[in-house]
This record gives structure tokens, C-alpha cells and sequence, in this order.
């Protein structure tokens, strides 16, 4: 090689850029070209590992829930379930409930009578699909239960995993935490791509687990610590599946995705109430629709005194703490 | 057309003209991007359970190193200012490599987000007309747009430029100046749009504060311009082509007076948040001393500002005019900046989370591995943009090549 000590490309070698390739250089070209190609399979080797049907075109081209026509929409339903019978051994029935006309959630939570027991935690877990990796893996539980020290309200010295034989502690007050479905919510608004919004008749904030992209934007904004990201595929014993799911709720998620608190619309839009409110052992917890002037929520609002979990950054929450005494 | 297929075709074969040193230096570059794309992989397999990353804190150093990295991006308009507003004649001969490191650059910033997505499957989502704009309510969607408008600018730019110098034509100026300028505010906009994601987080009381957009140009005309410094010296050094002092200290001053503004910011945020410390100063706390026995990030961020305080000492006294103790300044400057902005910046945002917990991050084997992969690619594909760029700016390889009949091939 005729080459320049003082530079890379001598004029010398850069002439050959203007002739014809020479056999030696093409043989030289296909072997390193080859030897790239070998590189670049090997290194994607890790991808043989996906499961079969993990990625299909079919899930690549499905459209955002909103744009969806009713009769895709009807094929898609019946796939899930068709999926979650072949990978589960579990037929759920995969609902579309809409929000019914002139209702409105709202979530009242009592917090004199909370003993931080955790069962509403655990509720939410045994109804929503979460992945779990133990009985009691309450990390992807849609509520944190926080411990706190009587005497003010400081969330940056609460304990989450407190663990003494009883509850409650001398001293201690507790404070369940879940998705506040605000009125104006920062977690919609920060989504790149409209994969997470809020209902607009019942305000119920949800996520389409086939359009999310994992960018996971969202948690950054959410100021209540509300939303959990699937780090792998979801972990969930088929014993353990709720067979009741919602498109827009807790039917089974994927690897990747954003999931949060719906108050349950697979239940509350049916007419029932959330698990977490069905399994409180004290009654702390008023579910129900705030335009309804004789509803219970309402009758909290208009009667206690009640406290808005950060109120100062302006989200609006339709979630509320109130107190007895 | 047959001409511009001709050139294409020559900058291919001159992609693979250099000396042997060329070769090892771009084989281990990529054997390192595919190292990078294996590790990948297997997150692509197992999920972003590969990486350190939490349901606290959900962000980790892929964005930390996409955040830097809009910074460096943006710095090229340090050098696209002097010369083309004030007319320096002797910047328009390193203003070409500013506009390739920015194409670099910004090819990483848009690989570090696309490895930090759940769904990377999904990425069309975010582009129209297959997806869905959430525009103008989120910001992330003005990033995507400012980032390749801003790679998109810089490619016409560079390239019109150098396909008109190896085609020996002037440049037609309204071509490439009305772009010129328009990169010049684009790439305020880059870094001012990177620093708004976070800003805009009303929850999240480390990062919703105004200085922070400051702070983020402040700190990117240092590490950016640090990092031509030291690539100026390595193109002059191992190229057929002449860079000389001017540009460098013309670099060094804009270097200073930005560190100098950098360093004034941040002891401006460090007195707001502990003269009155408020519940909101429980991240920097943490940051700076550690909360709760945690003290993960605090040898860190005190490293940063110890690089940091260096360098400035370094910028401000005539010792810098000496090309070595210049080229310290620029490492200790980039590597403060690197770890201020990545580790500094974006992991506090996450600790304490809302409802204070102290959880703690650090990043995995094969998380640092996909971002090893990713700042090799960046390298691999400016080398070889300069390996190009270098033989046509100084003429050798031209369209119309007056070749000498003695020397054959």
C-alpha cells in the first residue's frame, strides 16, 4: 500500500477511488462484508429467544382504541381471550364497558377510620391482573399504603414498608395512595403518542396496553407515584386470573407497557364498586358518582372536612381524604 | 443524477481507503456497537427488567446520556455563530465538522430514546401518519419534531456544502444560508425543548424550576465546544487537513464564559435550595448529602463538581492557553458536565419519588453495555463522516479529478 506517514488518505490512494474495483479489492469487500453480516446476526442472536407469536403484524397494525370500528374492535376482544385461553388455560370474557351518561367517579377516603392493613392493596391486586411474583408482591399493586408519623402530613418521611405484627402503630396514621383520576392530568398530557387519557363522561384515566410505547413519560409527570411499567413479561399464576376483564382495565398485560388504577371500570361502570372498597374491613373508603346529589360521595364533600392530597400542583383530583373527627 | 450516484459511490469506496490504524480504530468501534446491539437484544427479549430501572425511578442513563447528548448536539451552533454572523473567515473551515458532530450526535440522542422505550416495536406510533401526535400538549412530541428537524437541517446543510465542494461550485447561497440561520435558532430550540420535558413536571419539585433551561445551554456550550477542542486537535493531527489555533481558542473563550454562567446557576440553585430548605430541597439533599442513609448519587455529583471547579480554574487563568493544560480543561469540563447532567440531573428527579421513597438507582451491566453500544456507533459514524468530509474539503476528491497517468493502480 502506497501510503502517506503524515496522512490517512494519501492522493495516491484516493486515485483508486476513481478506478473500476480491482478482483482483489472486491474479494477483499465481499469478505469483510460477510464478516459484518456474521457480526451483526450474532449479535442479534438473543432475539431467537422471543416467543412465537410475540410479535405479530397483525398487533403491529391494530389502531389506537379510539379509532378502532366496533367489528375490530369485537375481533380483537375475542382474540385476547382466545390468547388468554391458549397461554393460561383461562377463558376470561373481555368486556368494552362504556361509561354510562351523566356519571362521574369520584373516590372519598376516610382517614381516621384507615388502620393500614393493606387489604385494599391486596384487593386491587387479586382483581386487576398485576404481575406478582410472590402472594405478597404488592410492587405492581395499584395502591401504595403509606405509614406516617401523627402530628403533620410529611409524605417525604412516611414509610411504605412497614411491617410490624399489628396495625395500627401507636403514633402512626396511614394513608392509602392510588391513581386521583384527575381533572386535569398531567399524564395524559405529557403522552407522545394519546396511548393514556381520560374519559370524558365518567373521568376515568386509562391506558391502551396495544398502543403505549414504554416511554414511560407518564411517571415522570404523575405527582401520586400512580402508574407501574411492566419491566418483563407480566408474572401471573393462572389460578390466580380474574376471568371479569375490560379492555380498558385489567385484562392481561405485556411486557413493556404502562398499567394504573381505573377504580375498577371492569366493575364500577357495571354497577358495583371497586375491590379495594369491597374488601376495607373498616369502611374507610365512599365510592361513587359526584353528580349524583344524593350519592354518599357527595354527602362526604358537602359534610367533612376534606383534604386534597397535593393540591398545590394544580391537578384537580377527583380522589379525596376526609376526616371524622 | 448519474453525477450525484457517481459521488455516492466514490465517498463508499473512500470510506475504505486509511491506514491500517484507520482499520483498527473502526473495527473496534464496531465490535463495541455490536456488543451494544447484542445487549440490546436481550433486553429486547427480557424487557427493561435488564436495566436498573424501577417503578421509582423510571428513567435512568438512557435518558441521562440523551439529555447530555442534545446538549453537544446544540453546541454546534457555537461554531455556525462566528462564522457565518460575525464573519470569520477561519471558522468556515472547522464549521463543517461542528455540522457532522451534530449529525452524529443527534443520531445517538434519537438511538438513547429509542432503547429506552418499553416498546420499541411501537416507535411508528410516535411518527404521523402511522401514529398519533399528542401535539401541542406534549412536549416529547416537540421533541421528536425539533430533533429531526434538526438532523434534518444539519444533513442538507453539510451535505449541500460538501457535494458542492467536490463538484467545485460555489455554494448558491440561497441553497444552504436561509438553513444556516434557521439551525442557528433550531438548535436553541433543541436543548430548550430537551430541558421543558422536565420543567414542565409540575410533580416532580427538582426539576420544576426555571433555571434549569439555563443551565442546560449554559452547559452544553461547555462540554460541546470542549469536545470539538479535542476533536480539532485529532483531525489536524491524523488528517491531510489544516485546522489551526484560531478556531480552538476562539472555542476556549466561548467555553469559559459559558462555564463561568454554569457555575453562577448552579450556586444559585444550590442557595435556593438549602438556605430555606423546604420539603421540595429533599432531592438535592439526597443528591448532594445523601437522605435517609442513602447516599448513592453523592460521590457522584461531588466528583462533577470537583471536575467541574477544575476546569473553571483551568478555563479562567492564562493556563489554558497552552494547548495541554487546554485539552485537561476540556476532559475534566465534559466529564463534569457528562455526570452533572446525566446522573445529576435526571436520577434526583426520581428521589425521593412523590410519595418519598428513598429508592435508588444504578444503572445494570447490560444497561451500561446498549450505552457503551450507542456512544460507539456515534464515534463509528463520525469517523467515517470526517474519513469523507476530509478528501473532499481539501480537494482530492472532486468530480472532475485530474488524474496523474503515472501512478497506477
Amino acid at each position: 500500500m502506497n501510503s502517506d506517514p503524515q496522512n490517512e488518505v494519501s492522493p495516491q490512494t484516493l486515485e483508486r477511488v476513481y478506478q473500476p474495483v480491482t478482483r482483489r479489492t472486491f474479494l477483499k469487500g465481499t469478505a469483510a462484508a460477510v464478516a459484518g453480516l456474521a457480526g451483526l446476526g450474532a449479535a442479534l442472536s438473543p432475539l431467537l429467544a422471543l416467543e412465537r407469536g410475540e410479535l405479530t403484524l397483525e398487533a403491529l397494525l391494530q389502531k389506537r382504541y379510539r379509532e378502532l370500528k366496533p367489528e375490530e374492535l369485537r375481533r380483537i376482544l375475542k382474540a385476547l381471550e382466545d390468547q388468554c385461553e391458549r397461554e393460561y388455560g383461562v377463558r376470561p370474557a373481555v368486556h368494552d364497558r362504556k361509561a354510562r351518561a351523566g356519571v362521574e367517579f369520584g373516590y372519598a377516603l376516610n382517614l381516621t377510620r384507615c388502620i393500614g392493613c393493606r387489604k385494599c392493596a391486596y384487593g386491587c391486586l387479586k382483581e386487576n391482573n398485576q404481575s406478582r411474583d410472590a402472594a405478597d408482591d404488592l410492587e405492581m399493586s395499584y395502591i401504595r399504603v403509606l405509614e406516617l408519623d401523627k402530628g403533620g402530613m410529611n409524605l417525604e418521611t412516611s414509610t411504605l414498608y412497614y411491617d410490624p405484627p399489628t396495625v395500627p402503630q401507636e403514633g402512626k396514621f396511614y394513608m392509602p395512595v392510588q391513581c386521583q383520576q384527575c381533572r386535569q392530568p398531567p399524564c395524559t398530557k405529557v403522552c407522545p403518542v394519546r396511548a393514556t387519557w381520560q374519559e370524558e363522561t365518567d373521568g376515568i384515566v386509562v391506558v391502551d396496553y396495544n398502543w403505549c410505547i414504554g416511554c414511560r413519560y407518564c411517571m415522570a409527570a404523575c405527582p401520586y407515584d400512580a402508574r407501574r411499567f411492566n419491566y418483563k413479561k407480566p408474572a401471573l399464576p393462572p389460578a390466580e386470573i380474574n376471568p371479569n376483564q375490560d379492555y380498558l382495565s385489567n385484562r392481561l398485560r405485556y411486557k413493556g407497557v404502562v398499567e394504573k388504577c381505573t377504580f375498577c371500570l371492569q366493575r364500577s361502570r357495571a354497577g358495583k364498586y371497586p375491590a379495594c372498597l369491597e374488601v376495607c374491613p373498616t369502611g374507610a373508603r365512599i365510592f361513587g358518582d359526584l353528580r349524583d346529589p344524593k350519592s354518599e360521595i357527595r354527602y362526604v364533600l358537602d359534610h367533612k372536612r376534606v383534604y386534597i392530597l397535593k393540591e398545590e400542583v394544580g391537578t384537580l383530583p377527583r380522589f379525596y381524604y376526609f376526616f371524622d373527627k | 443524477m448519474k453525477d450525484y450516484l457517481t459521488f455516492l459511490w466514490r465517498v463508499w469506496r473512500v470510506s475504505f481507503q486509511g491506514s491500517a490504524k484507520f482499520y483498527l480504530w473502526m473495527t473496534l468501534l464496531t465490535a463495541l456497537t455490536l456488543v451494544g446491539v447484542h445487549a440490546w437484544a436481550r433486553q429486547f427479549v427480557a424487557g427493561l427488567e435488564t436495566t436498573g430501572m424501577t417503578n421509582q425511578v423510571s428513567w435512568g442513563a438512557y435518558i441521562a446520556n440523551f439529555t447530555f447528548l442534545v446538549g453537544v448536539a446544540a453546541a454546534a451552533v457555537m461554531l455556525v455563530i462566528p462564522a457565518y454572523i460575525y464573519k470569520k473567515e477561519f471558522m468556515h473551515e472547522v464549521v463543517i465538522f461542528g455540522e457532522l458532530m451534530a449529525i452524529a450526535v443527534i443520531v445517538m440522542c434519537l438511538l438513547f430514546v429509542m432503547v429506552d422505550l418499553g416498546r420499541p416495536d411501537r416507535f411508528l406510533h410516535m411518527i404521523p401518519p402511522f401514529g398519533i401526535f399528542n401535539w401541542p400538549g406534549s412536549i416529547l412530541s416537540w421533541d421528536v419534531i425539533v430533533l429531526n428537524g434538526y438532523l434534518l437541517l444539519n444533513l442538507h446543510i453539510a451535505g449541500y456544502l460538501l457535494y458542492c465542494r467536490y463538484r467545485q461550485q460555489k455554494p448558491a447561497k440561497p441553497f444552504y444560508i436561509p438553513f444556516v440561520f434557521i439551525s442557528i435558532a433550531w438548535a436553541v430550540s433543541i436543548h430548550t425543548v430537551t430541558a421543558f420535558l422536565y420543567v414542565g413536571l409540575a410533580g416532580r419539585s427538582y426539576w420544576h424550576h426555571p433555571l434549569v433551561p439555563s443551565r442546560f445551554l449554559a452547559s452544553a456550550f461547555v462540554a460541546g465546544p470542549g469536545l470539538m477542542i479535542l476533536t480539532f486537535q485529532i483531525i489536524r493531527r491524523v488528517t491531510r487537513y489544516y485546522i489551526g489555533d484560531q478556531p480552538i481558542f476562539t472555542l476556549r473563550m466561548i467555553m469559559t464564559v459559558a462555564m463561568i454562567i454554569n457555575m453562577f446557576l448552579l450556586g444559585s440553585e444550590l442557595f435556593t435550595e438549602f438556605y430555606s430548605p423546604t420539603m421540595h430541597a429533599a432531592a438535592a439533599h439526597y443528591l448532594y448529602f445523601g437522605l435517609h442513609g442513602h447516599h448513592g448519587l453523592v460521590p457522584w455529583i461531588w466528583t462533577a463538581i470537583a471536575l467541574d471547579f477544575l476546569g473553571l480554574l483551568l478555563l479562567i487563568t492564562p493556563l489554558s492557553r497552552k494547548i495541554g493544560w487546554l485539552n485537561l480543561a476540556c476532559v475534566v469540563c465534559f466529564l463534569g458536565v457528562w455526570i452533572e447532567k446525566g446522573m445529576g440531573l435526571i436520577i434526583p428527579g426520581f428521589v425521593p419519588s412523590p410519595l418519598g421513597q428513598v429508592v435508588e438507582y444504578l444503572p445494570t451491566l447490560n444497561e451500561t453495555l446498549v450505552c457503551l453500544g450507542v456512544w460507539a456507533f456515534g464515534a463509528l459514524l463520525f469517523s467515517w463522516m470526517v474519513r469523507v468530509a476530509i478528501p473532499i474539503m481539501n480537494g482530492s476528491l472532486r468530480a472532475h479529478p485530474q488524474l496523474n497517468p503515472l501512478t497506477k493502480s
